[in-house]
């Protein structure tokens, strides 16, 4: 659902939401995991993966707010300007 | 005295290097001055040789040093002076000097000032090696290193494209008969083991039989390199195209020094040419062809520079024609006077096109009498030379001078040389009658200072005594004398002038008393298509593009899509192919490649879990 979302959207800020879904997803994913198997690592991994997500929330929203300095937009095929 | 000679030569090159590494940065003056300096040098040490060697009268010969020296081949860097030489020397620096003093002012303002005067001493430095050269390779570096000069100079508003195909016409027509040449060098050096030009002489007088195979193979090669840089049948077609170059260029380079180099050539090889017959009958006809053929095309062009081409073309087959029938003092002689007379319109022709605004249509042109009397008088003087006015002018006596040894020699190209006098005397005042009479049909708009009137004066000066100069007496040392007979003199003289006087007649009767009946005749058809042949110059620039150009062009195309070639360009194409492919996925919407990661990341699980 959360690719389905990154996929589908072109607000910016959805993307990042989306981005966030699959992070939760993946680590839902890896406690599943490691209470099926009676083990520690899913829960570390998980713990991991939030101080990952928080970081790349931060970084994100910096790069939103320039994006939208730049274009007076978050839509996220304004900035193709890269294109080869 | 003698010591100095390395000096003629050598003050110009190094001047040369000067304005050719510093000279952007020289103030202009400073240029100027290194430029026309140096040839003043080379002028003073020239004349000064000379004077000394009138009173010796014996060849002299300053060894340098060794060039090369391998297995028996000792090229020298030497010179040798004598009496042909050491006219040629002094004719060429003291016209350079006069037209680099006219280049002062000519070019000043314009884009390239130092860049001109350094090729322009460049050339004057190569052209007199080429005539004090004492063997046949210096001689050879000298007449390349002319190339090199009259290449630079055809191309030197190299910004137009049309000036630099005319360069590389003239560059590469030459190069053909250059070739000949070297194969020339090749075979005198290995028959007769020397290309010290008075040793191989000597030699080749001794081993080769008159008439013998390799006497007239040598001397045809020869021949073929003085066709090349003289603009003789079948070379000719670079001279009118060279007129694209600066005006003080066509008057050094393309009028005065270099294109008489053929001319030097064969008078400095002259024993050659005696041990083949046939090569030096072959010579004659050549020149007397070229003369006709230039005369007939001079009458119908228009601009004023090209008429002038065409007339050095037609002069040249006069010179041509006397060395083919032996009379080789006249063609130095001749060279002498046609030096300061064909200067002398291109400088008062520079005048013209420079006062009219870059008008080089004599059909826009006229009644310029008046206006311009500083252009008017020099052409009138160096016309009535080129068309040989008898008795005054110095065209009349060298080129009676000609026309009488002919005579003696062969009364069939005796009659052609009269009719070439014909054509000469019309073609001229043709052009002087539509420049400088009938109506003004273009306002001038500039005036000239002292730096272009006394070069002017002093060429005017020496076309009508230039000719009272006893050059075939002075020449008698280094040249076979040919025999002389009075009586032929005088009628060919009579004739001479008779045809002088018909061509000047029709030119007056056509372009200043009749236009109407001139205009009558053009509007015939087949006179009109026999102009625009004259006009094309025979058509040899149509005939040498079917015959030469074009297969050349082909053949290079087609070598350029061959087996090996599509090898490499098919990998040029393929990677230029697959950059265009790539280059179209990166379309810059992060969507897309955000799609792309996790298509590729499915794919790899799928490999993972799959295989």
């Amino acid at each position: 659902m959360g690719l389905a979302g990154l996929l589908a959207r072109r607000n910016v800020i959805f993307m990042l939401m989306s981005v966030e879904v699959m992070l939760n997803a993946a680590g839902l994913a890896f406690v599943v995991a490691g209470s099926q198997w009676g083990q520690a690592d899913g829960q570390v991994m998980f713990l991991f993966i939030l101080t990952m997500a928080a970081a790349e929330v931060s970084v994100g929203l910096a790069l939103i707010l320039q994006l939208y300095h730049r274009h007076k937009s978050l839509d996220a095929d304004a900035a193709s300007e890269m294109k080869g | 005295m003698f010591g100095l000679i390395w000096l003629i030569p050598a003050i110009p090159l190094a001047s040369f290097a000067i304005l050719a590494t510093l000279g952007s940065r020289l103030p202009a003056r400073a240029v100027a001055a290194l430029g026309v300096g140096s040839i003043a040098g080379s002028t003073a040490i020239a004349i000064a040789v000379a004077s000394q060697f009138l009173q010796m009268q014996t060849p002299v010969t300053q060894v340098l040093w060794t060039w090369i020296h391998v297995d028996g081949f000792r090229p020298e860097i030497a010179f040798y002076l004598d009496a042909l030489s050491v006219l040629m020397t002094v004719v060429i620096t003291f016209v350079s000097l006069l037209i680099h003093i006219y280049s002062v002012e000519f070019m000043r303002g314009l884009e390239g000032y130092s860049r001109f005067f350094a090729y322009m001493n460049l050339f004057v430095a190569s052209m007199v090696t080429l005539v004090l050269a004492n063997n046949l390779l210096l001689l050879y570096l000298g007449w390349e290193g002319v190339g090199l000069c009259s290449f630079l100079l055809i191309g030197f508003w190299y910004q137009d494209p049309n000036n630099g195909a005319a360069a590389r016409k003239a560059f590469i027509v030459t190069r053909v008969g250059d070739t000949a040449m070297a194969l020339g060098l090749f075979l005198i050096f290995s028959s007769l083991g020397t290309l010290d030009i008075q040793e191989a002489m000597r030699r080749a007088g001794g081993q080769w039989s008159v008439g013998s195979g390799i006497a007239i193979a040598a001397s045809a090669l020869l021949l073929g390199g003085a066709v090349g840089k003289s603009a003789q049948l079948p070379l000719q077609t670079w001279l009118p195209d060279a007129m694209a170059g600066p005006t003080p260029t066509s008057a050094l380079i393309h009028a005065a020094t270099m294109v008489t180099a053929g001319v030097y050539l064969i008078a400095r090889t002259h024993m050659l040419f005696l041990l083949a017959p046939p090569i030096q009958s072959a010579v004659a006809i050549l020149g007397t062809a070229t003369m006709l053929m230039a005369g007939f095309s001079a009458m119908t062009q228009s601009d004023i520079k090209r008429v002038l081409a065409y007339s050095t073309m037609s002069q040249i087959g006069y010179m041509f024609l006397a060395l083919g029938v032996g009379a080789w003092s006249a063609a130095i002689f001749h060279f002498m006077t046609h030096a300061f007379f064909k200067a002398l319109l291109f400088l008062a022709a520079g005048v013209v096109i420079e006062a009219l605004h870059h008008e080089h249509n004599i059909h826009r042109m006229g009644g310029l009498r008046r206006a311009l009397p500083i252009a008017y008088w020099p052409f009138l003087i160096g016309g009535s030379a080129l068309a040989g006015l008898p008795l005054i002018t110095a065209g009349f006596y060298s080129k009676d001078l000609i026309l009488a040894q002919t005579l003696n020699a062969s009364a069939r190209l005796w009659t052609v040389g009269i009719l070439g006098v014909l054509l000469t005397s019309f073609y001229t005042y043709r052009l002087i009658a539509l420049v400088f009479f009938g109506d003004m049909r273009t306002p001038v708009t500039r005036t000239f200072g002292a730096a272009i009137r006394i070069p002017i004066l002093v060429l005017a000066l020496l076309s009508i005594v230039g000719g009272f100069a006893n050059v075939p007496d002075f020449l008698r040392t280094a040249l076979p004398v040919a025999s002389e007979s009075h009586t032929a003199e005088v009628a060919s003289g009579m004739a001479a002038a008779i045809a002088f006087a018909v061509g000047l007649c029709f030119a007056y009767l056509f372009f200043i008393r009749r236009p109407d009946v001139a205009q009558a005749i053009a509007r015939n058809p087949a006179a009109n298509a026999l102009g625009r042949l004259w006009h094309a110059g025979w058509g040899f620039d149509w005939l040498y593009d079917r015959v030469f150009v074009r297969p050349v062009v082909w053949l290079a195309d087609a070598g350029k899509r061959d087996f090996i070639d599509s090898i490499s360009s098919g990998l040029a194409d393929l990677s230029a192919a697959a950059n265009r492919a790539l280059s179209d996925t990166q379309t810059g919407q992060l969507r897309w490649y955000a799609a792309g990661i996790a298509a590729g990341s499915l794919v790899f699980v799928a490999i993972a879990l799959f295989l």
